[in-house]
């Protein structure tokens, strides 16, 4: 389950490629590419700040991928999660997962953005007109984590 | 008998420090009175553990909660819900 913390972009294509290697077990790959927006509470977003917990944040990846794996039939999983200084268009998040039929990599991969967004330690500092300000976690984010507990 | 107290986020700015090493009192078994002993000691603590605010922690970089045991060279983290992805 490769998991990577890093300040640098990544090429979706080549990691894709490098992931899938030659499996002609692989039915089907689905991705998620998470990005820097321009405007988030109604304010124009000129960059943001990336902090994250070393140490725990690829511990709470490595686990969150371990807990789709256990929940669904897929063969495995990549997580590559930007910090540091970002702006708008940046790309900040990329999940892929690779298993045999579509149903069950799209389910992991929804999964694993959802419970990323709630439980892995990553903090958003944005820089607006206003100055600069912490991103507030949404009420939405709990309740699209909370959703896969309810079987 | 000391632990390791980590701060991240907005409560690492309230805090002005990102860290600090904590004599661990005998009477302080859980997170909960940890908090409770931080609060007691005022200023920045007394602001940023107020408790209209959420603040989250980890216990050997595991997500933990109020109920979750401290022990001596723990490292335990307190920040505010995260916001990544």
């Amino acid at each position: 389950m490769p998991v990577r913390v890093q300040q640098a972009d990544f090429d979706i294509g080549a990691e894709i490629a490098a992931f899938r290697s030659a499996d002609p077990g692989i039915g089907a790959i689905a991705s998620f590419i998470g990005l820097v927006r321009d405007v988030n509470d109604g304010e124009t977003v000129a960059g943001m700040m990336l902090e994250h917990y070393p140490g725990m944040t690829e511990k709470a990846l490595a686990g969150i991928v371990a807990e789709a794996k256990s929940r669904w039939d897929i063969f495995d999983a990549l997580v590559i999660h930007r910090v540091g200084e970002l702006k708008p268009l940046d790309q900040i998040v990329l999940v892929v997962v690779k298993g045999a039929h579509r149903g069950t990599a799209f389910a992991a991969c929804e999964f694993i953005m959802d419970y990323l967004k709630t439980q892995a330690p990553f903090w958003k500092k944005e820089q607006t007109a206003l100055g600069a300000r912490w991103v507030e976690a949404r009420a939405s984010d709990d309740q699209a984590a909370e959703r896969w507990s309810q079987g | 008998m000391s632990i390791r107290i980590l701060y991240f986020g907005s409560l690492r700015e309230e805090m002005g420090i990102p860290g600090e090493m904590f004599e661990l009192p005998a009477e302080v078994k859980d997170v909960a009175n940890l908090r409770a002993r931080l609060i007691a000691r005022g200023g920045a603590s007394a602001a940023a553990f107020d408790r209209s605010k959420a603040v989250r922690v980890a216990v050997n970089q595991d997500l933990a909660r109020n109920n979750t045991p401290i022990k001596a060279d723990d490292e335990i983290a307190f920040f505010p819900p995260v916001t990544g992805g």
